[in-house]
């Protein structure tokens, strides 16, 4: 329960804390939380249900 | 008169007399060879010491400026933490004088100021690390260890053909700015990308590492991979294409550390994942860009050695290392678990911990330069990062589903080395000012602003809620009991078929034996 507080503290602490983005997507509102959670699922979807179905081989394989 | 040494030669001179003594000298002796070579570190005047005619050229053991001194410093610290470490072992004395020789030789390689020098330093770290992997003295670390030479072997070729070839261009050993003009440069820069991870020739790291002793593991991820980030910061700075080789290296081992089931393995791809956040900063080249690459360089041998620790730590109780088989530790090793905790945290870059205050220099540095899409490759492997890394390492070891396993803390001298990493890995975060008056070039940087870290705490925190959303919603997967396919591949198998063909085609032996057995416990 406090680490959902905690994470609507940090998105409502967006408007009230003064910014200097470099960079035009950094200006957006929440942009870092959008891409952490992105980026986090990207990472988890990409190398369990693709990489490691094309790269897992047994335990053994190279003990022949 | 102690400064008359130089650093590397009272290690490695030093670790010759570790098997005649005994006891509590042994251990006093060990743990005061590091403290001595740091003090000299210090002292030492800027300039050049230490130099040896040879043939017709002047070896140089003695270049001290402000970015050796800074990797001395590194060298020893880690070396007394790794030594406090493995007190434990006490009829280990061989493995004893190959963490000794790696770590003097490391310190060697980075004081050299001819190219030389560096190579034969380079040949004793390559030795003394192969050594470090067969102490396990298992089958599987044999031929990782046998691999780890050859493939070294060939990146030392390399750099020793680049090293002729330039020197016969510019007619001087000086080890300084090579940069990248001719076909020297080309192979010194191949030589130390072997040293250094660079995508396709990095097999040899999350190979070899995770076959080693607890103990010797703790060494062997400190040495080859920063001198190799040392040697590029010294020959390669602003080298553009470092950038794109680094920004690869941030990436691509994030996906593999991602599903591996061994955690040392895990921990092995996140070196590489490290070090290219320091070959980004040295192929950027600014002066914040190298900082930072040499800051983190820093802060991440000693968070990376304490999560070696940590995790060595649960596997000297517990004799395992897998996520299949751990979990639920927490309850009876609650001091390594923190320990875990606060090198998790460090590597992830929570502010207040030492990670934040180096990686933001890198991403800053980016962010100067206008770069924008190395920038979000950059943030993007944070989070992954924290995938691995700062849930992964953790969740897995101590917490996740309970393993049964009931044990206790590791040893005093564990606990100890592990707290004093813990420490600095706070210290360093909360005073990075300490860290930032012993860099290279001049420091300004403030990484505690108030948008900085709140944009470090919504990335980092919502990737967290991620992960607890797929956990609830069970979308996250569960390890296996696999290995993974890694540009290894091709020598492990191409090896094999050689080997078979050879035999079919030219040899008189017919029964396909391509395995052997180790001879006398890999010594």
């Amino acid at each position: 329960m406090g680490f959902y507080i905690f994470l609507a503290a940090l998105i409502l602490a967006d408007f009230f804390v003064p910014k200097h983005p470099f960079f035009s997507w950094e200006g957006y509102p929440s942009f870092y939380a959008a891409y952490g959670f992105v980026g986090y699922v990207t990472i988890v979807f990409v190398s369990s249900y693709i990489l490691r179905k094309l790269l897992r081989r047994k335990e053994d394989y190279y003990d022949d | 008169m102690i400064n008359n040494i130089p650093p590397a030669a009272i290690l490695i001179i030093g670790a010759c007399l570790i098997p005649f003594l005994k006891g509590r000298v042994k251990a006093t002796y060990m743990l005061l060879l590091p403290v001595i070579g740091f003090f000299v570190v210090a002292s030492v005047p800027e300039g050049i010491h230490w130099t040896v005619g040879f043939l017709d050229y002047e070896l140089i053991f003695g270049r001290v400026d402000p970015l050796s001194r800074f990797f001395g410093y590194m060298f020893t610290i880690i070396s007394f933490i790794g030594t406090l470490y493995a007190l434990h072992l006490k009829n280990e004395d061989r493995q004893h004088v190959a963490a000794f020789l790696a770590a003097g030789s490391a310190i060697g390689a980075v004081f050299a100021g001819d190219l030389l020098s560096l190579f034969v330093f380079l040949e004793i770290l390559m030795i003394a690390s192969t050594y470090l992997i067969w102490a396990r003295r298992t089958q599987a670390s044999y031929t990782a260890g046998l691999r780890y030479l050859l493939v070294h072997l060939f990146g030392g070729l390399c750099l020793l053909t680049g090293i002729v070839i330039h020197v016969h261009q510019v007619g001087s050993i000086e080890f300084g700015v090579i940069g990248l003009n001719g076909l020297g440069s080309y192979f010194i820069l191949l030589g130390f990308g072997v040293n250094c991870a660079f995508p396709i020739l990095h097999a040899w790291l999350p190979d070899a590492y995770p076959e080693s002793t607890i103990t010797g593991t703790v060494f062997l991820g400190v040495f080859t991979t920063k001198v190799a980030v040392y040697c590029l910061a010294r020959s390669f700075p602003g080298t553009e294409i470092l950038i794109w080789v680094g920004a690869t290296m941030t990436v691509l081992p994030i996906f593999y550390a991602a599903i591996e089931n061994d955690l040392r393995k895990v921990l092995s791809y996140s070196i590489m994942n490290q070090v290219g956040f320091m070959v980004v900063g040295i192929g950027i080249g600014t002066t914040l860009a190298l900082n930072g690459a040499v800051a983190h360089a820093f802060n991440n041998v000693i968070f990376k050695a304490l999560l070696f620790m940590s995790v060595g730590a649960v596997m000297y109780q517990t004799g395992k290392s897998k996520c299949t088989d751990l979990g639920g530790l927490y309850r009876t090793m609650p001091l390594t678990t923190v320990f875990c905790i606060i090198g998790a945290a460090s590597i992830s870059g929570f502010p207040l911990f030492s990670g934040f205050i180096s990686k933001s220099m890198i991403l800053g540095a980016s962010t100067q330069e206008g770069m924008g899409v190395l920038w979000l490759v950059l943030v993007f492997a944070t989070a992954g990062v924290l995938h691995h890394a700062g849930i992964k390492i953790p969740y897995h070891a101590f917490f996740a589903h309970d393993s049964g396993i009931r044990t206790q803390e590791p040893p005093l001298n564990m606990l100890l080395a592990m707290g004093i990493a813990a420490f600095l890995c706070v210290f360093i975060g909360i005073f990075p000012s300490a860290l930032y008056s012993i860099l290279p070039y001049p420091v300004d940087f403030q990484p505690y602003t108030a948008a900085h870290v709140l944009d470090t705490f919504q990335l980092l925190s919502f990737a967290g809620f991620a992960f607890c959303l797929l956990i609830l919603a069970g979308l996250h997967p569960v390890e296996w009991r696999v290995i993974l396919l890694d540009a290894d591949w091709f020598y492990r198998k191409g090896g094999k078929l050689f080997v078979r063909l050879a035999n079919r085609f030219v040899g008189t032996d017919r029964t396909d034996r391509t395995d052997q057995k180790p001879e006398s416990e890999g010594g």
